[in-house]
């Protein structure tokens, strides 16, 4: 029994792990990528009457970085009911 | 006294009262309730809460102007300062809500196994604080003076007042409350001018529209491009700031603010490690509708005063003379005019020919009036000044005050100390921070200014990586956390106090280490103090088992 926690825990963490790595590359991308190294490149297109990357340093990091904390919080929720390790207390 | 002034004075004693108000209702009578709310605070109105203690003076009153005269350049901070709660939300707070103790050093102290990391976290605590707190009361005097006209020591006193009421009285579950008001006022304060003038300047009332969209059938950004590479400014869209630098100031600022103390210890009030998760979310939130719209002010704000400013005629009657509000706001002293080839224009553009001196602070304060909008507008902005500086003050105060009389009193020096004194050591120390503090604000030492940006990099130097350490290895040990804060902290402040205070005059890019300025030096803090805890931790004993059991519990949620 004890072990069979043990290997659910660590398979929670591992799954973890992975969703944060994910989250954090679109973290970086948008913001250091589009918004400094790669933001001439992006300037080639515009949004509105804004160059691309100006506008992902400006603005649309922004919005990314507020969509991944609620994904994160959504994805964490669900992640953790499939490894029953809810917060809830059972009804 | 004239209509702008009886607006402001009736917004602040209405705003103030209801604070007032707030600390009678929301007194903390356990130690729980003093420093973390009873953790009892629902995930939304904690992301309200967090959104104003995060939210200072700099962020309500100068950043619009700062980005409105560096262009492009400025979106280390736009970018800097909300990135680092992706890094909050991921990395720390559900796990530091896991933990369930009431302080940063608290942690550093338990999953370090030792007193000494404990006390080296409170004084790095205690010192970011005290950086930051400085500038949120002079921030409060400055905005009782600009607006009502009364003296910075005064209106620093009335500032201290009130937070000595609720941060004293109240503790954390005071300040949690105030704070949500706070937000309130804060956020309406800052987008109806936006709302006005974007209107006014692009024909849409959503500023993070008016932004992309057009003013007289061309593109905004690049009429204001065009016009200040035509001026001889630092072009809008292009900025001057070197690609490693700009990279190495955004992820001090992110990673800053992922360890600043102040902003961890607000997740410590949510009930569970899930709504840590969430609140990180609404926090941000709430932040990204003032960090979205900063850059809109700022571009709006610019146009309308190169094109409202440069080549009117100050002495003229007709429409080619210079606006009113300029005059207005000569007299404080934010802008000036010297007609340096006395043709009577005011000639505003880059290089020693320049006529025109502006502080970049006008751009928010003196907006209202910039864009012809009424008296009470004009009020609301001080009311929401005075809103951002008052709640960071708070949550700082409560930093400072949990160190000394948890951290230091009731976890190192007097173990056995009880509920009831320790509550009264925490009053003691919030009266005596309060004091402190605004001693600070109304002497400030010349540094203040330049030091405040630096509690970033040296949060970052610090917290950050001994955390995320500690939380995401096993390995990591009390030597390598205690010499790794040490070396982190220690490489930023030096490099800091080397080319602000000793040589002010070798602070350019060729003399910078890997062309960082000292700005975002604080990354290279931050690596330092990763290496130091990766290479000691490897060479001394392992953590004990029941830190092991400690961090394997804190992986876990309830």
């Amino acid at each position: 029994m004890k072990t069979e926690t043990k290997a659910k825990s660590d398979l929670y963490w591992r799954a973890n792990l992975r969703l944060l790595a994910i989250l954090l590359s679109i973290w970086f991308l948008v913001s250091f990528g589009f918004g400094i190294f790669w933001r001439d490149f992006f300037d080639q297109w515009s949004i509105g009457g804004a160059p691309l990357g100006f506008w992902f340093a400006q603005q649309g990091s922004i919005y990314v970085f507020v969509v991944l904390i609620f994904a994160y919080s959504f994805l964490m929720n669900r992640l953790e009911k499939h490894f029953a390790l809810d917060a809830e207390p059972e009804q | 006294m004239n209509d702008i002034q009886i607006w402001t004075w009736s917004f602040v004693i209405l705003s103030f009262s209801l604070y007032i108000g707030i600390a009678i209702w929301a007194r903390a009578s356990t130690t729980g309730e003093f420093y973390v709310a009873g953790q009892g605070i629902p995930p939304l109105l904690n992301g309200m809460a967090t959104a104003a203690d995060w939210m200072s003076a700099a962020s309500f009153i100068s950043m619009a102007g700062i980005i409105a005269f560096v262009g492009y350049d400025g979106s280390v901070y736009l970018m800097g300062w909300t990135g680092g709660y992706v890094l909050l939300a991921l990395l720390l707070a559900p796990y530091l809500r896991k933990f369930g103790k009431f302080t940063v050093p608290d942690f550093i102290g338990d999953r370090y196994y030792s007193n000494l990391a404990r006390v080296v976290a409170v004084i790095c605590a205690i010192f970011i604080s005290f950086t930051y707190i400085a500038g949120q009361m002079r921030g409060v005097g400055i905005v009782f003076s600009r607006f009502l006209e009364i003296d910075v020591e005064l209106g620093v006193m009335i500032g201290m007042l009130i937070v000595f009421f609720y941060a004293v009285l109240g503790g954390m579950k005071g300040i949690t409350y105030t704070q949500i008001a706070q937000f309130c006022v804060l956020i309406f304060a800052y987008l109806v001018p936006a709302i006005f003038i974007s209107l006014m300047v692009t024909n849409t009332p959503i500023p993070q529209l008016g932004l992309i969209g057009n003013t007289g059938g061309e593109p905004l950004l690049t009429k204001l491009d065009g016009l200040t590479r035509e001026l001889g400014f630092t072009p809008y869209l292009a900025g001057k700031k070197s690609m490693i630098d700009m990279t190495a100031i955004t992820l001090a600022l992110m990673v800053g603010t992922a360890g600043l103390p102040h902003v961890i210890i607000r997740f410590f009030t949510v009930p569970k490690v899930s709504d840590a998760r969430i609140s990180a979310g609404w926090a941000l939130l709430f932040i990204a509708l003032l960090y979205t719209t900063a850059p809109a002010v700022a571009a709006f704000a610019r146009l309308n005063f190169i094109e409202s400013v440069n080549g009117s005629v100050y002495e003229a009657s007709d429409e080619t003379a210079t606006p009113e509000w300029f005059k207005t706001w000569e007299n404080t002293g934010l802008l000036s005019w010297d007609d340096k080839n006395n043709n009577g224009k005011l000639d505003y553009h880059g290089g020693p020919e320049n006529e025109v001196n502006v502080n970049r602070d006008i751009m928010v304060l003196a907006n209202p009036e910039i864009a012809n909008l009424p008296p009470w507008v004009v009020a609301l902005v001080a009311a929401g000044g005075l809103a951002a500086a008052l709640s960071t003050a708070a949550g700082l105060l409560l930093v400072i005050s949990s160190s000394i009389s948890h951290d230091l009193a009731k976890r190192v020096l007097f173990k056995d100390l009880s509920d009831k004194n320790e509550l009264l050591i925490a009053r003691l120390a919030a009266i005596a921070a309060i004091a402190a503090a605004g001693y600070l604000g109304i002497n400030p030492p010349g540094f203040v200014a330049q030091v405040v940006a630096f509690a970033f990099g040296l949060a970052a130097a610090s917290f950050f990586p001994v955390i995320v350490l500690g939380i995401f290895t096993k390995f990591a040990n009390k030597w390598g956390a205690v010499i790794g804060m040490l070396g982190g902290i220690g490489f930023t402040m030096s490099y800091i106090i080397w080319f602000k205070f000793i040589h002010p005059e070798a602070n350019l890019p060729e003399n910078w280490l890997w062309g960082i300025s000292p700005e975002g030096i604080g990354v290279v803090g931050m690596m330092i103090n990763f290496g130091l805890v990766l290479v000691i931790s490897h060479l001394t004993a392992p953590p004990p088992p029941d830190v092991i059991a400690m961090i394997e519990d804190v992986r876990q949620p309830e």
